[in-house]
């Protein structure tokens, strides 16, 4: 094997082995590499003594300040909603008309509001709260089962369809499905509907009759609804599932129900106030 | 050795193969016609056909040749390339296909309407396929590519075997294919960079230990009695890579008809395995081995030695120790318990220097030549890749403390670190490894392209700063949203909203990777214009080192 040579330009010698023509030099450790090596090493020393680090059989060296990290997360997560709550005395009892009316338990609410309704109402309703295809938009003034404080708040707590023994429930009746109506009387009286908030919409001869004698006994005489039981207002622009003769026929026919969850034993009961307060500030609020 | 191998026979070697290839097929057919999911019906018939298109390799093979293959010609060593040239090859389909569906998924994060509601186009499901397709695919034929390049080169023979270094490349290429395929077909083990199921797992068992074989017996046979510092890379990575894979898919089948099966472990028990597994598989597969490719191609891109023989031996033996420690970094502020994380937090932050001596060694060689960086974008791209090892084994240490890691975590941070290492890092020496070996391989004089080597260099380089900027922005900010409280100590933000803020990050990390892509398929031309219209290396003459004499 060849013998170590002289590198000219770094001026160190090679080691003497050549592999496909590669040599090495005999260049020493970089001193500020092996320092700061040994800095660290130091370093981790020091803190696997100060904190928990290594296993033993049964337990763990605990090291000088012990296990921290799960008692300062609880302990935060204690403090933080302590210090919440410090400016909410008095808001768990007080009547929502009272949270709106006094100025720091609004204020309360209002962010207490916006945060769990972005975490937990958005993702059906909307960032924005403007809703979408069979989710209710909550900024307009339209509401199916009330739009005051109180209609909201229970509305928020014990949901609707979603199975508990308060819930909001009503279900239309599957007028095609069930052959209460047929195919043709659907379209009709879809269409009729249609015509009461789109001018350009013929609508059929026999739908008004249809109507008063198929829906008037929950959406009115007048179509505007009835929030007492969720009939919707038919008479307004606003379609949870689509504007058009041929979907609410669709609807008419076999109708689609949707489920909101009760909040009730999820959320505290503070903050599902908060979030009756909030919602109702939105835009549509009675 | 004498010439005595001039007679043709159908060795054992061959035999062996063709046996076991042939019991293959036949459980593949009996699992075929079994399977109780159609996605194991599929695989199973696709093992089969691969399994008897091997023997019918082989018999080809066996036909084909006049002589056993001879071991030295001339008194040199006769050198198998064949599969070296066919990883190669794979290297560039499999990077561009990886690439391709990176900057695909990309986009869906920042218009999801690309998913098309289709499941196979899911983002669950490309994920895996651009992270598999990137790291096993592209960074897996590229280190067997160079790993059997090296080797041969550096021990001066050739490697054992006429089938088993095929058997390496194809049956590696038949384990992507399946696992590939899987994922599309949603078939997961749902275990991150360890998504191929049981019977994928087996598969890489075998082709791996295989793999680790012929790399010893071609060390076996080396003629320098020192190991060249980056087969020790090499090596490292074949052994701990078979062990983290070992320890990572322990699981049960429901059934050897169904694709599913069980972890034997749960909890944070198999949390704690799997990031053993995922920190040393970037440890291993993602740092040692592609430290390997830059102890070859560096230095014998520059014409230099390497700059320390102390500097490679400790900082290799430091890496390979510590780096199996730093996995619980993945998991600070979780179920794992605080001492664990303790351990892994100090130990990464150990790694820095031993991590730093592999750029050191990588940079400094070129003291001395520095001069060649100005008229050659190859060695560019191979230093440039060393710098961001640097930068990427700083940040990674920085993240694991765990003050940082509170913030970076489970953010795009995250993604942007890990993508200045794959893309940088693993991309570029990747990169710069195949502008060496094309023309190395089929003895070519250069590259058909310098120019378009530079084309190619500053195209993905600016693509991986508008990917990495992005994302540190984007992560870092996210980090922020998360922890904001307004002044009644409720969150600031809603998650959606921390979402739609990153959207227009999200399509400069999209734009930035697309630029990578096309840097890629520059290459991609280039590398095909120098087999098939570069100029000949003049022989021995010319100094090319495919032909240059054993020394």
């Amino acid at each position: 094997m060849a013998q170590q040579e002289l590198d000219h330009l770094s001026g160190q010698t090679t080691t003497g082995h050549e592999w496909d023509g590669l040599k090495e030099l005999n260049t020493p450790l970089p001193k500020w590499w092996l320092y700061v090596f040994y800095a660290c090493i130091i370093w981790a020393i020091g803190y696997m003594v100060v904190y928990p680090s290594w296993p033993l059989v049964s337990d763990y060296a605990h090291g000088i300040v012990g296990p921290q990290e799960r008692l300062h997360a609880v302990a935060d997560y204690e403090n933080g909603k302590a210090a919440r709550l410090a400016n909410a005395a008095g808001l768990a009892d007080a009547p929502l008309d009272k949270i709106k009316s006094t100025p720091a338990f609004l204020e309360f609410a209002m962010a207490n509001g916006k945060a769990a309704f972005g975490d937990n109402c958005a993702p059906c309703h909307g960032s924005g709260a403007t809703g979408g295809p069979g989710f209710p938009n909550l900024q307009d003034d339209d509401w199916m089962w009330g739009g005051k404080l109180d209609d909201i708040y229970q509305t928020i707590r014990f949901g609707i369809r979603s199975g508990n023994d308060k819930m909001r429930d009503m279900t239309m009746p599957n007028f095609g499905k069930d052959g209460i109506l047929t195919k043709e009387q659907i379209a009709s009286v879809a269409s009729y509907v249609m015509s009461l908030s789109d001018t350009t919409v013929k609508a059929a001869a026999d739908g008004k009759q249809l109507f008063a004698d198929n829906c008037a006994s929950c959406h009115g005489e007048d179509a505007h609804g009835n929030q007492e039981m969720g009939a919707p207002n038919l008479a307004d622009k606003i379609w949870l599932y689509g504007a058009g003769v041929d979907k609410v026929a669709a609807q008419i026919s076999e109708p689609k129900h949707g489920v909101m969850p009760a909040w009730e034993g999820r959320l505290d009961p503070i903050t599902i106030k908060s979030l009756a307060v909030y919602i109702h500030s939105l835009g549509g609020g009675k | 050795m004498a010439r005595a191998v001039e007679t043709k026979s159908f060795t054992l070697e061959e035999m062996g193969y063709s046996v076991f290839l042939a019991l293959l097929a036949v459980v593949c057919v009996i699992l075929a016609g079994k399977a109780w999911d159609w996605q194991l019906a599929v695989h199973a018939t696709v093992g089969a056909i691969f399994a008897a298109a091997g023997i019918f390799l082989i018999i080809k093979g066996y036909q084909s040749r006049l002589a056993n293959p001879a071991q030295e010609i001339d008194g040199k060593p006769n050198y198998n390339m064949g599969p070296v040239k066919f990883a190669a090859i794979a290297a560039m389909f499999w990077g561009v296909a990886g690439f391709l569906v990176g900057v695909y998924i990309a986009s869906e994060l920042a218009f999801p309407f690309l998913n098309f509601d289709l499941p196979f186009l899911n983002f669950g499901r490309l994920r895996p396929l651009h992270t598999s397709a990137v790291i096993f695919a592209f960074g897996g034929n590229a280190l067997l590519a160079t790993s059997f390049y090296v080797v041969q080169r550096t021990s001066q023979a050739r490697m054992p075997g006429i089938v088993t270094p095929w058997f390496v490349m194809l049956g590696y290429n038949a384990f992507i294919v399946i696992a590939g395929t899987g994922y599309l077909m949603g078939v997961t083990q749902s275990k991150e960079y360890a998504e191929p199921e049981w019977y994928a797992d087996l598969w890489l068992t075998v082709v791996w230990v295989v793999y680790l074989l012929a790399f010893l017996g071609t060390l076996w046979k080396r003629k320098e009695s020192h190991i060249y510092v980056a087969n020790w890379f090499y090596l490292s990575f074949i052994v701990t890579v078979a062990m983290l894979h070992l320890g990572n898919n322990v699981s049960v089948p429901v059934s050897i008809y169904s694709v599913k099966s069980v972890q034997a472990f749960s909890g944070v028990q198999d949390a704690m395995v799997q990031w053993w597994y995922g920190h040393n598989a970037v440890g291993f597969f993602l740092t040692a081995a592609f430290l390997g490719i830059m102890y070859y191609f560096v230095p014998k891109r520059a014409e230099r030695p390497v700059y320390s023989y102390r500097l490679s031996i400790v900082h290799f033996w430091a890496l390979i120790f510590i780096y199996i420690w730093a996995g619980p970094h993945h998991l600070h502020y979780t179920a794992l318990p605080e001492w664990a994380g303790t351990l892994g937090m100090t130990f990464s932050v150990i790694l820095w220097m031993p991590s730093w001596g592999g750029m050191i060694n990588g940079l400094m060689t070129l003291s001395g030549a520095w001069d060649k960086l100005r008229t050659d974008p190859v060695l560019r791209m191979l230093v440039v890749s060393v710098a961001f090892y640097g930068m990427s084994t700083f940040e990674g240490p920085l993240m694991s403390i765990k003050a940082v890691n509170g913030l970076s975590h489970y953010t795009d941070w995250t993604v942007g670190h890990v993508h200045s290492g794959a893309l940088g890092w693993v991309g570029f020496v990747s990169f710069g490894a195949l502008y060496c070996l094309f023309p190395w391989l089929w003895n070519k004089k250069g590259v058909y392209s310098l120019k378009l080597v530079s084309w190619h260099f500053w195209t993905a380089t600016i693509g991986i700063v508008f990917y990495i900027c992005a994302m540190w922005v984007s992560g870092i900010m996210q980090g922020l949203m998360w922890r904001a409280y307004d002044k009644l100590g409720f969150l600031e933000y809603s998650f959606i909203e921390t979402v739609a803020a990153m959207h227009p990050y999200y399509a400069i990390r999209a734009l930035g990777g697309g630029l990578f892509l096309v840097g890629s398929l520059i290459m991609v031309y280039n590398l095909y214009m120098t087999v098939v219209h570069g100029e000949d290396a003049e022989g021995v003459a010319a100094g090319s080192p495919a032909l240059a004499p054993a020394e």
